[in-house]
């Protein structure tokens, strides 16, 4: 449909249904018996559509968004590598899917034997002893190993451990974490290469800390090349090292957290291990410690002993982090890709992301300013367009990039530079799909010359054109009830 | 070649000249030799899709499929088909966090309608666009009474969920925040006891409704209580059942928040399912997560975005409302389209059917003569009895056949010795009913 622009409630009609269910078998008994102090006022103002109606609103609204299939999706920090279909097959089996999570472990054996399984190949991937798939999400495996540092002091007695190093360059959620786990943040300063300031960090370091939490390849896309130093110093006062693995696409075959000397790391399923983002989730996030905080992981647990698979709830951990055992059908997605590359495609990821990286990063370099130079890993930072006379901003060559049929990269992150522009094109991209946006891109910058204001009016063939933020933030309406009000008023 | 990457000897060759560079390990210079990885991952080598669908499918066999009487959070309602055939459309799936709004008017139109339907299920004037589960949900609720009343003691009804408790108790150790436990008397929260419990200190109490053992508690006079104290009331909701029961708002809560899994997701093993957020306007502000408003674009079409984001991690680091990054969109879409399906009639019977399988099935345990009521008290789709039967042989006896229920909840707390709990919803069938029932009746020790 053409222009399609309704909400689900705009088609209700009063008595349309969209469902069938089982008749009643039992109908002595009714809801009308329960004392209507306990029963609702007013019926819920749902929709009352029918099957078909619910079919076409959302197909048509699908139609207004932007995925992996749809195009080149360059989101820096965000791996938006391509999600492959055998994934969600796997996890569309019925024998995944209708099992209760409080079923006892002898008829869990298959799913318990994935978690374990997977868990495995992670530490294998990382170096480090065990991981927890607990975790929901990237900041929640933050939140899980920042409790596992916190535990680590406290069960030491060293309750004095409460500051959490963490760079300026860092993603918003490692502060928010540590302020989440009760502790305080100290922020470094980037030096002028972008890599972590051994002084800085040197002036930080007391027996306050308890670790320091550091993404590497960092939010630049580099390499920290001190990192031996950087977890020697921080190791020397007591502190632990957390590994923000946002960023673990880039040194998959290259490198392992644990032989930086990283203690504690959580990592984005949803991002090197290609599950489907969801338009924002669900993701998962395993948290993974070294040999001596293994007790910490949090609960539930599952164990192996002689070829079966139990339960164990330990006093020692941080504590339960979530209702049962987390995202498992994400698990199934991200373990179904790695048996999918195996051992040797593994090894090759780190390969093809930094050289697409590096690839983008040459040809837009005449165009685009490089405020730091030499190789980048699996993304490049440019700080918007050398020619700055134009006016053209970074939101404008991001919203000019939707009128050319492509996802616009990350902007205005991270935060070091005031007109960001952080391109991932991960290792699934094509040297073809890389050379078209790169033309596109110096076309952009031709044109902010030519004709800059039809960049500040960009995007242009898209579904909505920019969007009032500040009216959405002054008037919130954040229901269909404010929305009905709004218009009456 | 390996299907996932496209590269070429052709397109290599091109791009190492590019760089002017002759060997892709060039541009991991910055790595230090002594952590470079040099040998090969210890793992298995690449499975084509026939053997790793395969593997998987051999994996499956070792567990169990069993006609599900329990719940205790996840509820093996009826998933219309219709939700599966819309959410694996890529242009959802695949999509990211709705940066560019522009392009992702989809996934903000969704949100919008998922806060819209949060509302008015609750009564509550809005809601978020999601959170993890219901537990972070309950947690992240208690951290938001706090900043809320700047005050750092939790109360916890002990009719929560124990998962639910045991999640917001470890949310809580480090963030420096105290719980106490408000007991239960009878199967209902102990409001003698909350009376005397609510001191200056305490920021809001948590309840839930249904409650951990099924049973549909009141809240009137607890809020009032609370209220009274300058604290909030949190309450935890199986949002299915609000579609016939009092909502939140009713109840008196400040911030209700709760699962969806009841609302159109399959078991899965506990996850992935969303969690709810809703709260009233003061406190809009003090939302963590996602929010997604309505605006309108430069040409004045009506277009949504994401809204409120100074509370937010990204631009607040560690001043904001919560470290929550992603929300749980796609779940959040199940939801959506299970609430279009199902509308206000459907979420109706859905409750009526579940209601009339569980008193179906409660009384015809009674009859057995090897069940006893523990709590007189009006109970939805999930109750609690107490057996004579020993606990272990019931479990096992149902496992032969195929069943699950009977919950012993003696695993959650020693207290609760010789209860077990049972859910039905509208799945289940008269004669699945009828079986776990001759099951237990013949049963002798």
């Amino acid at each position: 449909m053409v222009n399609y622009d309704k909400l689900i409630f705009e088609i209700s009609r009063e008595g349309r249904i969209g469902y069938s269910l089982p008749k009643p078998f039992a109908t002595e008994y009714t809801l009308n018996d329960v004392n209507p102090r306990h029963m609702r006022d007013e019926t819920p103002k749902l929709p009352e559509v029918s099957e078909l109606d619910v079919l076409r609103h959302y197909s048509n609204i699908s139609q207004k968004n932007f995925g992996v299939e749809t195009g080149f999706y360059p989101l820096g920090s965000c791996t938006m590598k391509y999600n492959p279909k055998i994934n969600d097959e796997i996890a569309g089996n019925e024998a995944f899917r209708n099992i209760h999570p409080l079923q006892p472990a002898s008829t869990v054996q298959g799913w318990m034997k994935i978690y374990d399984e997977l868990q495995k190949a992670l530490g294998e991937l990382t170096g480090l002893s065990a991981f927890s798939l607990n975790p929901y999400a990237g900041a929640h495996g933050e939140l899980a190993g920042l409790m596992i540092m916190k535990a680590y002091h406290e069960k030491r007695g060293d309750y004095k451990r409460t500051k959490v190093i963490v760079p300026d360059s860092a993603h918003g959620t490692n502060p928010a974490s540590t302020a989440v786990c009760g502790m305080q943040v100290i922020e470094i300063k980037s030096n002028k290469h972008g890599r972590v300031d051994l002084e800085s960090l040197k002036a930080s370091l007391t027996d306050e800390v308890a670790g320091m939490m550091l993404t590497n390849p960092n939010t630049l896309g580099i390499f920290e090349s001190d990192i031996c130093e950087i977890t020697k110093l921080v190791h020397s006062v007591g502190g632990l090292m957390y590994y923000d693995g946002a960023n673990l696409n880039a040194i998959l075959g290259k490198a392992r957290p644990m032989d930086m000397g990283f203690d504690i790391m959580h990592i984005n399923l949803h991002k090197t291990f290609s599950t489907p983002h969801g338009g924002g989730g669900p993701g998962s996030g395993p948290v993974g410690v070294i040999d001596k905080l293994v007790e910490f992981l949090p609960n539930p647990r599952i164990k192996q002993l002689d070829g079966h698979f139990y339960l164990e709830e330990s006093l020692e951990a941080i504590g339960r982090v979530s209702m049962f055992f987390g995202n498992s059908l994400v698990w199934l997605r991200a373990y179904a890709y790695i048996l999918t590359l195996g051992k040797e495609n593994l090894a090759k990821i780190g390969d093809f992301a930094t050289l697409n990286a590096n690839y983008i990063k040459e040809l837009l370099k005449t165009e685009y300013f490089l405020p730091i130079t030499g190789p980048c890993m699996h993304e490049c930072v440019f700080d918007g367009l050398i020619d700055v006379s134009t006016g053209v901003r970074t939101l404008d060559v991001a919203k000019r990039l939707l009128d050319y049929g492509m996802h616009a990269p990350t902007i205005y992150f991270p935060l070091l530079f005031h007109q960001s522009i952080m391109i991932e094109p991960t290792e699934t991209e094509s040297k073809q799909t890389l050379d078209h946006f790169v033309e596109v891109m110096l076309e952009i910058a031709r044109e902010a010359k030519e004709n800059p204001e039809r960049l500040k009016q960009a995007p242009l063939t898209t579904p909505v054109g920019r969007i009032d933020e500040v009216f959405a933030a002054k008037k919130m309406i954040l229901t269909y009830k404010d929305y009905l009000e709004y218009l009456t008023q | 070649m390996f299907k996932y990457f496209p590269h070429t000897q052709t397109d290599l060759d091109q791009m190492l000249e590019t760089l002017k560079i002759k060997s892709i390990d060039e541009l991991f210079v910055d790595v230090p030799k002594n952590v470079r990885f040099q040998r090969e991952y210890d793992l298995p080598e690449a499975m084509s899709e026939v053997e790793l669908r395969q593997y998987f499918k051999d994996i499956a066999k070792e567990n169990r499929e069993l006609v599900c009487f329990a719940g205790m959070g996840v509820y093996d309602h009826y998933v219309p088909s219709v939700i599966g055939s819309l959410i694996s459309r890529q242009e959802f799936q695949t999509a990211y966090t709705p940066y560019q709004p522009e392009v992702a008017q989809g996934t903000l139109q969704y949100i919008f309608e998922f806060q819209s339907m949060i509302q008015t299920l609750t009564g509550m004037d809005t809601a978020n666009a999601s959170m993890y589960d219901g537990a972070t949900a309950s947690a992240e609720a208690c951290f938001m009474a706090e900043a809320i009343t700047r005050r750092n003691k939790i109360l916890v009804s002990e009719t929560v969920n124990p998962n639910v408790l045991a999640t917001i108790r470890t949310y809580a150790h480090y963030k420096n925040l105290a719980v106490e436990i408000v007991p239960m008397k009878d199967g209902i929260t102990d409001i003698e006891s909350l009376g005397h419990q609510v001191t200056s200190d305490v920021a809001a109490l948590v309840v839930q409704k249904p409650n951990f053992f099924g049973i549909i508690e009141g809240f009137e006079i607890a809020a009032g209580i609370l209220h009274g104290n300058g604290s909030l009331l949190i309450e935890n909701a199986d949002i299915s059942t609000l579609g016939v029961l009092k909502t939140p708002r009713e109840d008196g809560a400040d911030i209700a928040i709760g699962d969806c899994q009841s609302l159109g997701m399959p078991l899965a093993f506990g996850g992935p399912t969303v969690g709810y957020m809703a709260t009233i306007k003061p406190y809009v502000r003090k939302l963590p997560g996602r929010i997604c408003g309505l605006s309108k674009d430069v040409n004045d079409k009506r277009a949504f975005v994401l809204t409120l984001q100074a509370r937010e991690q990204h631009i607040r680091r560690e001043k904001a409302n919560s470290n929550i990054c992603s929300n749980q969109s796609l779940m959040a879409l199940y939801v959506t389209i299970y609430l279009a399906l199902m509308g206000p009639n459907g979420l109706k019977e859905v409750n009526e059917l579940s209601y009339q399988g569980a008193h179906y099935l409660h009384d015809r345990l009674i009859a057995t003569g090897k069940f006893k009521v523990r709590f007189e008290r009006p109970f939805l789709k999930e109750f609690v009895l107490e057996t004579l039967i020993p606990v272990e042989l019931i479990q096992e006896v149902l496992l032969k056949e195929g069943y699950f229920g009977a919950l012993p909840l003696v695993e959650f707390n020693e207290e609760y010795e010789n209860l077990v709990s049972f859910a039905v919803t509208e799945k289940r069938t008269k004669a699945e009913i009828d079986k776990l029932v001759s099951i237990l009746e013949g049963l002798s020790w």
